[in-house]
């Protein structure tokens, strides 16, 4: 028997791969001076698969194939709406550094756009399987936008030390996920996992395979201590890819965590709260004490993401307590909404400054507020709103993921808070430290005249809409709160 | 009035809102407009706070100028704006002091100069100290709370004095501590609370039933920690002097006279109604802190060789006297400290104002090289002595009626609803307190006096003798007349501020001795 196949339910991922091909093809045929318009094509490809999201979330229905395998629910709706937005604009912030490289324009957009790909079909797996390719699909591209300087050494050494760490943590993965399959006695499907965790004891080889799975994922939203990559990669890679590293494919890692402790390890809560809550305050603690030393914009981001990264897991690893699971949830994907937004926007303020000084340290920003006040502006508010400050989304961010640990009312959720709570406090200082820098010193006149390039319509749009969100969901966060309350609606 | 009344309060806290934006659209070379537009908006607003003034109901303890509307449904948070007696005066205070600042930054703004951000930071700044006066959601008062850290930031950052950097940080860092344990305290109160609201009056009304004691003594922890750092208390007043000494004269002006207070008025808003049980356990230590504020700020001051230092520290003193006022926790004590905070607004803005105006013109506020200011501008230096004379409390002039009743209502603390626990033991605890606190009205004697003899009176220093300095000019007149008018007629006749304050102050005492009877 054929498979039933939903064709509007997968227009998506349908509409996205068409693009690819052309991307693909049309590099092929298009002539040196027009390779650019592989970059408009991916633009407009990304935009036309938001359309059917939209269609299918205005239907509502859940649609389920392949016995449960994949669906298409709430859930995955809002998750895939956030990877096309967040994908357009890691476009919009690449197009300009991409085209005056001198690189290969076609491939770039071909690796990237396949890697969004993965994503969509991330929001959408509900098997173990289905979540290992849909995983994969997302990091095989970025191991090659990784190295995408091929002639530059940090770069080839940001690709390898991501390859070699990511193909390690997809082993340990793959072997929790094997014992999974065999303890549970041949269940791939997550709500077979979960309907088995229910009615059975966690046995100690179970509690190892959820572990060993935990593990793996962890390498992969660069959860301490499975970090040691991060660093260096972010600085090693294409300032442009760097940004979509630290937003969709760690949201990607983050949503396939969710997905599976969500429809598949829930009821076995004591074998992954505590894992979980070690590398939430793991990654708290050492992102945030280590960002404080940077004096590089990009590797003091690196930390901050893994910080922030810290920071999404405190929900996670308070979900499985009596009465938490809603509130956990829903803070996990709103934190995440948020974080795309802003960590976009800075990466958009940072690559913005590289193209005109050609350099990243922290003290080239010295008097960007005299000299360019608008990127100053927008660049103090997205530091202000990833160090949690109101009037910006971060805030609501925090808010939200404080609010999982207090419906969780345990004593080590409580810890965990007050950890988050005093790292959220360390945290301002390195983005402050950035902050300070653009607003309290000198511009340092040499840097100034340097160059004379001005911001990108590309790069102004990427920078604007994320300023927009930023601000608008800091004053009124209902609407995301009303996604990530929508996405876990039965 | 019905369109006043659904309207006031949202247009007091987003007209300077709307007035920075247009600020920000304004080229920076057009100062002259941009100044103009800014003293409009904070004009318009205060006329609004005059229309709340004329408009609101003395004699009702309730809410008024009510507004509750949707905001973030999903974590039921909602867009609740009111005032009541205590809120009242603050939030015209606040209005004032913005409306003032503005004229007196006219002519002469501190180096970098850029006028235009300058402008936009002070509106931003009303934004949240109106927003945090009549936020009644404690979700609401947490946003306006953290408002107000950015401009102020930004503030001593660029336009500060040469040690800016560390005291701008050190600023931000501190209150951001408090805050955090502020909202993890707001989130739990959420949770324990039976309502499961963030509505203040709502939680309120409940008292902390059903929060059992040590929780709640838990939960009043965390919100003395956010409201007691921006009062500052002792031992978490270090952050003042610094920012204090180096932000610009208006940054110091408002930062004493509106930033200050809503740490205290985050007590009696917030800490005090919704946990008191927990209040009534740590109000013996409160008024220990407050007590060892007192000797300790005033100690502080007479070390002091900056001008601008010394009075940042005899805040600390005086507001040490408002938080005695408010750990007796009876109707009078708090009576007092609504105002003191007025008073204080009034008394130390101005001692500000002087004290930038002096090193403007003498290029120090170092008061061992300053001298014989009543000679060489004497407007100036009666200016100062009237302030000194104020500040020390003087009968007459309204710092008296901050703090003598604030000492006053230590004697007898459990009395009249006997909230702190009648036991013989904490009564002659305050009343020692009341000692010491009286000990440092004369030690502020002291220290005011000693540096108005030294930088008003006596000879002029041989270094300044030939320099030309002018005397009090036209916008500080107009920045100042009014402040002094207050200062004089709220010591006269207190009892306009009293009669304000008193029906909503009895109904906060009221709720908590119901909760904890």
């Amino acid at each position: 028997v054929s498979p039933n196949v939903d064709f509007h339910a997968f227009a998506p991922e349908v509409v996205l791969t068409v693009t690819i091909l052309v991307v693909a093809v049309v590099d092929l045929i298009a002539p040196d001076r027009s390779r650019f318009v592989s970059s408009r094509i991916a633009s407009v490809g990304v935009l036309a698969a938001l359309i059917p999201v939209i269609t299918l979330a205005a239907d509502g229905a859940t649609r389920s194939m392949f016995d449960g395998a994949y669906v298409v629910d709430n859930y995955a709706l809002a998750l895939k709406g956030f990877f096309l937005v967040v994908a357009y604009v890691s476009l919009l912030v690449a197009v300009d550094y991409i085209g005056d490289g001198d690189y290969y324009q076609g491939e770039f957009y071909f690796l990237m756009l396949t890697s969004v790909l993965g994503m969509l079909v991330m929001a959408s797996a509900r098997d173990l399987v289905s979540i290992f390719v849909a995983l994969e699909t997302i990091t095989i591209p970025t191991f090659v936008l990784a190295g995408w300087r091929k002639h530059n050494e940090a770069s080839n050494e940001a690709a390898i030390k991501y390859f070699l760490i990511g193909v390690l943590s997809t082993a340990v993965m793959l072997y929790g996920m094997s014992i999974v399959y065999g303890e549970t006695g041949g269940q791939t499907l997550l709500s077979g996992i979960s309907s088995y965790v229910a009615n059975n004891d966690t046995t100690p080889m179970f509690a190892v395979a959820i572990f060993l799975t935990i593990g793996g994922f962890a390498f992969k939203v660069s959860a301490v201590p499975f970090h040691f990559w991060t660093p260096d990669t972010y600085v090693g890679a294409p300032t442009p890819v760097t940004a979509f590293l630290s937003v969709a494919s760690k949201a990607g890692g983050f949503v396939a965590l969710l997905t599976i402790v969500r429809f598949g390890f829930f009821p076995s809560e004591e074998s992954w709260e505590p894992a979980l809550w070690v590398l939430a305050a793991g990654s708290m603690i050492y992102g945030n004490l280590v960002a404080l030393r940077q004096t590089d914009i990009v590797r003091m981001l690196a930390y901050s993401s893994i910080a922030q990264g810290g920071f999404i897991l405190v929900p996670l690893a308070v979900a499985g307590d009596q009465g938490a699971a809603q509130a956990s949830f829903e803070a996990v994907v709103i934190y995440l909404l948020i974080y795309g937004a802003m960590n976009l926007g800075a990466f958009a303020v940072v690559i913005a400054l590289a193209r005109r000084t050609g350099s990243t340290a922290i003290s080239s920003y010295a008097g960007l507020g005299q000299t360019m006040p608008t990127l100053a502006v927008t660049m103090t508010i997205f530091l202000f709103s990833l160090a949690g400050i109101p009037p910006f989304a971060g805030w609501f961010a925090k808010f939200v993921m404080f609010r999982a640990v207090f419906s969780a009312e345990t004593p080590s959720a409580v810890v965990l808070g007050v950890i988050a709570a005093v790292m959220s406090v360390v945290a301002f200082f390195y983005y402050a430290k950035v902050a300070r820098m653009m607003w309290f010193q000198e511009p340092a006149t040499e840097v100034e005249r340097a160059s004379t390039r001005t911001v990108t319509p590309a790069l102004t749009v990427a920078i604007a809409i994320s300023a927009i969100v930023v601000v608008v969901i800091g004053v009124y966060p209902q609407f995301f709160a009303r996604v990530g309350e929508l996405a876990f609606q039965v | 009035m019905d369109w006043f009344d659904d309207w006031a309060l949202t247009l007091a806290v987003f007209l300077p809102a709307v007035g920075m934006a247009i600020v920000l659209l304004i080229p920076r070379v057009e100062e002259q407009l941009i100044k103009v537009v800014t003293l409009l908006t904070t004009l318009v607003t205060l006329a609004v706070g005059v229309g709340l003034l004329v408009d609101f109901d003395y004699d009702s303890p309730r809410l008024q100028f009510d507004v509750n509307k949707q905001w973030i449904e999903v974590i039921n948070s909602r867009y609740h704006l009111g005032i009541d007696g205590i809120s009242l005066p603050l939030l015209v205070l606040s209005m004032f002091v913005t409306v003032l600042v503005v004229i007196y930054s006219w002519n002469h703004f501190p180096e970098p100069h850029n006028v235009k951000a300058f402008l936009a930071l002070i509106l931003l700044l009303e934004v949240g100290m109106n927003g945090t006066f009549v936020a009644q959601d404690l979700i609401l008062f947490f946003i306006f709370f953290e408002i107000v850290l950015l401009p102020m930031f930004f503030m001593i950052g660029v336009w500060g004095g040469p040690n800016r950097e560390y005291a701008s940080i050190k600023f931000f860092l501190f209150t951001l501590f408090g805050s955090a344990m502020m909202l993890l305290s707001f989130l739990a109160i959420y949770f324990l609370s039976e309502a499961q609201t963030f509505d203040i009056p709502a939680l309120a009304a409940a008292g902390g039933e059903g929060i059992v004691h040590g929780t709640q003594v838990l939960l009043f922890a965390g919100l003395f920690l956010g409201f007691a750092i921006k009062v500052p208390m002792w031992p978490f007043h270090t952050w003042l002097p610094d920012a204090h000494t180096e932000a610009p004269t208006v940054g110091s002006v408002l930062l004493a006279a509106i930033l200050l207070k809503l740490g205290t008025y985050g007590f009696i808003r917030i800490a005090l109604p919704i946990v008191p049980e927990g209040a009534q356990s740590w109000a013996p230590w409160i008024g220990l802190l407050a007590v060892i504020g007192i000797i300790y700020g005033a100690l502080g001051c007479l070390a002091q060789r900056d001008m601008k230092r010394l009075i940042a520290f005899s805040s600390v003193a005086h507001m040490g006297f408002v938080m005695l006022g408010i750990a007796t926790l009876t109707d009078f004590g708090i009576n007092a400290a609504v105002f003191g905070m007025v008073a204080h607004g009034l008394i130390t803005g101005m001692l500000f104002f002087v004290a930038g105006s002096v090193q403007e013109r003498y290029g120090t506020r170092e008061m061992s090289r300053l001298g014989g200011m009543l000679e060489q501008m004497p407007h100036m230096g009666w200016i100062l002595a009237f302030c000194a004379m104020a500040s020390l409390g003087l009968p007459g002039l309204a710092g008296f009626w901050g703090e003598f009743p604030a000492i006053l209502s230590a004697y007898d603390p459990t009395l009249p609803f006997g909230l702190i626990g009648g036991t013989s033991g904490t009564l002659w605890t305050f009343r020692a307190y009341m000692v010491l606190a009286a000990i440092g009205t004369v030690l502020a004697a002291g220290y005011l006096l000693w540096m108005l003899q030294r930088v008003a009176m006596g000879k002029v220093k041989p270094e300044f003798e030939d320099l030309h300095v002018h005397d009090v000019h036209g916008p500080e007149w107009i920045a100042w007349t009014p402040m002094l008018i207050f200062i004089v007629v709220l010591g006269v006749y207190p009892d306009l501020l009293f009669r304000v304050t008193d029906p909503a102050v009895g109904k906060i005492v009221n709720e908590m001795s119901r909760a904890l009877s």
